[in-house]
């Protein structure tokens, strides 16, 4: 199941870069919550956060507390075991190139020290079924490399080595921007089925993707959280003079 | 592509005609008797480059993940860097006489043992680097992958980015291999040659490269044509090593795998 996350200020830097400035924000529970921002707006570097990824640049700072469920992740955890609970989806897919898909999917539980071949095949079974590729890959699951699926099965192949480790929340950074219309459909409605059992957010350059599968959105800019509302009220009737320029195509 | 093939057909045709069952089951004869073999050079060779492989490669693998993945920018992998590249050059008589000096003599005999330790050391740049630069193709977000995945860091780069250069660095041991295979001058003060039966590891060994250099410098036809022959035979080994070893390694690789 899915679990709420609450951020209180939260502030990031790459270097001498102030990324992140004051983010406060409730993601709520298993429901979607897009972020939209123009590029270098910093919300990336938000999701990143909220799975301690970001520190894994030797030049990258963070101060403030994020709580996943009543975890506090930068006091209370090592960072891999966040990592373990909040599952990541890349802009672009990255499969392992030399594993098989078996393998790509079964690495979290494997390289975690899980071994257990009828428990594994299960979990390989149930991760690519959720991701909606089962049908597609069954017959060459431990034939065919990762890498040698097309773009958009890729991609939910990496999503079903995220869901592979069940992590209760689930970012996606840009998921379907690497990706064709009719990959990009079939990963929104893989979102809508997704997010009955995970926390989903989602950073999204298409605003209308971020209409289509979320129920809140938030909109970022210039390292600063501008407005976080229900997507309905932020596209039709957005408080903020910034957030409507952006969403009418002003700038960005 | 050109010099390798002219080089294999002037052997053929200088040593094919000496080639022959006893080449490989024979320890040399004395000088003045007919025939003899190389059966005790070919093997010593075997040992000599088993003992520098095991030496080499675990050494240089080692610095070439220590370098791309933990050390980088480090001072110390800067000067590990620079130590491989000068090690790298240095000539392959001086690194003979290096290690003559610092386990022939303290020993008191030359031994297979300083004779693989002599091969092994100048594997070791070509291993390292050739590990570092593979692992550096790799791209990042196979490693973010993998951190986001809860993954350690160490595990990471062990089950994953090294795997993942794994066909790069097998072909950069492949290449240490090939080279040292054919050294001569660092076994001249190390190995010493025998001219008969060793495996013993604290014994002076016999090494084919020794031998066609004792062959080819002697006054005679018989050994000249035996020269030819070993050299014929060297070069069939080492195509013959690196092809299973790349044969072996490419079994496991699965379809559309990059």
């Amino acid at each position: 199941m899915g679990v709420g996350i609450e951020v209180t200020n939260l502030n990031a830097w790459y270097g001498t870069n102030h990324t992140l400035q004051d983010i406060n924000l409730n993601i709520p529970a298993n429901h979607a919550t897009a972020l939209i921002g123009p590029s270098g707006c910093g919300k990336s570097t938000f999701v990143r956060c909220i799975n301690r990824m970001h520190e894994t640049n030797p030049i990258a700072r963070v101060t403030g507390s994020v709580r996943i469920g009543d975890l506090d992740i930068y006091a209370d955890a090592k960072p891999v075991e966040i990592r373990r609970r909040v599952g990541m989806v890349f802009q672009r897919p990255n499969p392992f190139p030399t594993m098989s898909i078996y393998d790509n999917v079964a690495a979290g539980l494997k390289l975690n020290g899980y071994s257990n071949r009828r428990v594994l095949d299960e979990i390989v079974e149930r991760s690519l079924k959720n991701s909606a590729l089962w049908d597609e890959v069954k017959d060459d699951l431990r034939k065919k490399s990762g890498a040698s699926l097309s773009g958009g099965q890729q991609q939910r192949l990496c999503i079903a080595r995220a869901l592979a480790v069940d992590p209760e929340v689930l970012l996606m950074d840009e998921p379907a921007s690497a990706l064709d219309p009719v990959s990009t459909s079939k990963i929104e409605d893989l979102i809508f089925q997704l997010k009955s059992q995970y926390t989903i957010v989602i950073v999204t350059h298409n605003m209308q993707q971020a209409a289509r599968v979320a129920e809140k959105t938030g909109f970022f800019l210039n390292g600063r959280m501008v407005e976080f509302d229900s997507t309905h009220k932020i596209f039709t009737n957005p408080s903020d003079k910034r957030t409507e320029d952006y969403i009418t195509g002003r700038f960005g | 592509m050109a010099p390798l093939v002219a080089i294999f057909i002037y052997l053929i045709y200088k040593g094919a005609s000496s080639l022959n069952l006893a080449l490989f089951t024979e320890i040399p004869k004395p000088v003045g008797e007919v025939g003899g073999g190389m059966a005790n050079a070919i093997a010593g060779s075997a040992i000599l480059l088993g003992v520098g492989s095991l030496i080499g490669i675990p050494i240089g693998i080692s610095g070439g993940i220590f370098l791309a993945e933990f050390g980088r920018g480090t001072r110390l992998a800067n000067a590990i860097r620079f130590t491989a590249d000068v090690l790298n050059g240095v000539p392959s008589i001086v690194m003979g006489i290096a290690v003559y000096s610092l386990i022939v003599v303290p020993q008191g005999h030359f031994s297979a043992f300083s004779g693989g330790v002599a091969l092994g050391i100048m594997m070791i740049p070509t291993v390292c680097r050739t590990t570092e630069e593979m692992l550096l193709m790799v791209p990042n977000a196979v490693r973010e992958a993998a951190l986001a995945l809860g993954v350690p860091n160490w595990r990471s780069v062990l089950s994953i980015t090294v795997r993942t250069a794994s066909p790069g660095i097998i072909t950069g041991c492949m290449l240490a291999f090939a080279r040292v295979a054919g050294e001569t001058a660092p076994l001249i003060f190390t190995a010493f040659g025998n001219a008969g039966w060793s495996s013993r590891l604290n014994e002076p060994i016999a090494a084919l490269p020794l031998q066609i250099y004792v062959y080819a410098l002697s006054p005679y036809d018989d050994w000249h044509r035996l020269a030819w022959a070993g050299s014929l035979v060297l070069i069939v080994l080492i195509v013959l090593a690196v092809s299973l070893v790349r044969y072996v390694t490419s079994r496991g690789v699965l379809k559309g795998a990059s």
